[in-house]
């Protein structure tokens, strides 16, 4: 795939004046987002991601810098041009946003008001989105009949109505049950991958990143402080908030707790080791746990485990007690370090050494 | 039967087509200053809801000067208002008496009300819904249209229903000043003459019209709330 911009920002900043003081919630962010991808902001509550992209289509005016999309800078435009460009650019929220009034069906239709389409033509378009998002027996219900979800994919249709070629999600699997959640997900991955719409993503939760993100910027105090693919982020974060967030999305660090609880199930027998291995190389793939045991002839228990698979490669780390002849031991956890593997040796209950390479 | 109307109620029997006069006299001047009132109200009210900090169409000044005016005119009591008015309802409907005098002074007493009450039923919508409309590249215009003034139908409907009783309140105290109508007639001969059989009809009439004026708003209000 060509890598072409579609969305860029330049120098953004944004400023919030209220009467005693002045709140800078985006400051100096540059960015380049690719046509087809699905792009993640992620950052705590505050952070200045809901602002930025509210700058996309300009329901937050910046201050200063430049915002492009497709080619068109947007902050540059007129009121009408802007609405105009607005009906490319889709946008979903978090509290869904429909017109309690209307019905599933209307609430898709007003989309396309002005549009231009006869009531024929706006009557098969609504009933190929709705169908599309899986909601057409739905079309005469109104919203406060629906489940969070099922608003969400009313939001969804009523967002391509206008065939967009940019669909902003502010935090929009925020209020929804985890099952739902990856529902909408995979809803949002397919209109990415089927209609080659570019999705931009605002969250606070790394698994949404992780599920569907190709790249992630990490916002912390209206800056971006890193960026890139999705994978190389997870595998070697560089700032501290972003091993935070990929720390809450995994149940390995709950081992410290267990530790400093001396929970029963971290004591050590004697020649045993607590280590904790974390795969970030793309290309570990072979079962290796299994085959380190089977080599080595120790007994591995696995106490956690936190595997994904991110953009096709396995990421995560498990918590492993291994068991056996210390010397074997040993060997077993230098050839994981051998084969890539980041070996954390959290206790260590070996009589001789307690340092291995 | 008619002996014993004649006998409960001596005083409105005689009378029946004078009663019947005021009564149409009161829903005249109800109809008609209430036709004003909405239409100027929805504009007001809805000018308040755009202009305003945030507003589709923020116009700090516009807000301003609406929202004084408002609460000026609400500060005067009607009483006041209506002898206040006089030369501008001679101006307008060359009269300051009876139904078409009443008007004015009464348009004019209960838009500021009603512009607040609009005002607070458009506030009610939900901002989200407004920002969605936004984003989905809708003027102004439409934004009024097919979100507030559609979205706020519920709540637009029980202001309008208050502001009906009100109304119908009204044109009885405008009835002491001249205007004709059910207050009118209870006061010249219920209060006046002492003939409290027309004191009791006359408010039973008017506790029916506002159970109308209620039952009414309350269903509208109810089937457009989704
Ligand atoms: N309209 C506004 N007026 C004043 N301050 C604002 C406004 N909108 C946002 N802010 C401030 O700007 C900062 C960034 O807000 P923003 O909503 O972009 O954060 P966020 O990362 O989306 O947070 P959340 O996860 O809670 O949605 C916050 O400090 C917020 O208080
Ligand atoms: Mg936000």
């Amino acid at each position: 795939m060509i890598m072409e911009t579609i969305i860029e920002f330049q120098n953004l900043k944004k400023k919030f004046e209220t009467k005693d003081h002045v709140v800078e919630a985006v400051r100096d962010v540059s960015l380049r987002i690719q046509r087809g991808e699905i792009y993640g902001i992620i950052g705590f509550s505050g952070a200045g991601k809901s602002t930025l992209v509210r700058c996309i289509n300009m329901l937050e005016k910046p201050s200063s810098g430049k915002v492009i999309v497709d080619g068109v800078e947007l902050s540059a435009l007129g009121e009408k041009a802007l609405r105009h460009e607005r009906k490319k650019i889709g946008m979903i929220f978090q509290q869904f946003n429909l017109m309690p009034s209307r019905t599933v069906f209307d609430n898709v239709a007003l989309a396309l008001h002005g549009s231009g389409l006869s009531k024929e033509k706006t009557e098969k378009k609504v009933e190929q989105l709705l169908e599309y998002v899986g909601l057409s027996e739905r079309a005469n219900s109104y919203p406060s009949q629906l489940s969070g979800g099922q608003k969400q994919r009313v939001a969804i249709a009523r967002a391509l109505a206008n065939d967009p070629k940019v669909l902003l999600c502010d935090e929009a699997t925020s209020a929804l049950d985890p099952q739902t959640t990856r529902a909408i997900l995979e809803l949002l991955r397919r209109l990415n991958k089927e209609l080659g719409i570019t999705v931009v993503v605002i969250t606070h939760e790394m698994n949404v990143i992780k599920r569907i993100c190709d790249h992630v910027a990490v916002m912390e105090n209206g800056e971006v402080v890193e960026e890139g693919d999705v994978f190389s982020v997870f595998a070697s974060p560089q700032k501290q908030i972003t091993k935070d967030f990929i720390n809450i999305t995994s149940n390995l660090t709950e081992i410290y707790d267990l530790v400093e609880r001396k929970d029963p199930i971290v004591d050590l027998q004697s020649g045993e080791v607590l280590a904790m291995l974390k795969f970030r190389n793309a290309t570990v793939s072979e079962p290796l746990i299994s085959s380190v045991s089977k080599e080595f002839d120790v007994v591995c228990n696995i106490l956690f485990g936190d595997l994904d698979i991110i953009s096709g490669a396995p990421i995560g780390g498990t918590v492993v007690i291994f068991g056996g002849e210390e010397e074997k031991v040993t060997s077993a956890l230098n050839h994981l370090t051998d084969k890539g593997i980041s070996v954390e040796v959290i206790r260590d209950a070996r009589s001789a050494s307690k340092i291995i390479a | 039967m008619q002996d014993l109307l004649l006998k409960l109620l001596p005083n409105l029997m005689v009378r029946i087509p004078e009663f019947i006069d005021s009564i149409i006299d009161t829903l005249k001047m109800v109809a008609i200053s209430g036709g004003f009132v909405f239409l100027f109200g929805i504009l007001i009210g809805v000018t308040l809801i755009v202009t305003r900090d945030g507003g589709i169409l923020e116009q700090r000044a516009v807000f301003q000067a609406f929202d004084k005016l408002i609460n000026i005119f609400r500060s005067v009591p009607f009483v006041i208002l209506i002898s206040l008015l006089l030369p501008l309802t001679r101006l307008i409907v060359h009269t300051s008496i009876g139904v078409k005098g009443a008007i004015v002074p009464l348009v004019i007493g209960t838009v500021p009300f009603f512009a607040r009450q609009v005002e607070a039923a458009l506030s009610e919508i939900d901002k989200g819904v407004i920002e969605a409309a936004k984003a989905m590249g809708m003027g102004p215009v439409t934004i009024i249209f097919k979100i507030y003034l559609r979205e706020g139908i519920p709540a637009l409907a029980r202001a309008t229903t208050i502001t009906a009783i009100n109304l119908l309140g009204l044109t009885a105290m405008a009835g002491a000043v001249g205007a004709g109508g059910l207050g009118d007639f209870a006061i010249r001969y219920g209060h006046n003459r002492y003939m409290t059989d027309i004191t009791w009809v006359t408010t039973i009439v008017l506790i029916l019209f506002v159970c109308v004026i209620q039952v009414a708003g309350n269903f509208i209000a109810k089937r457009s709330t989704h």
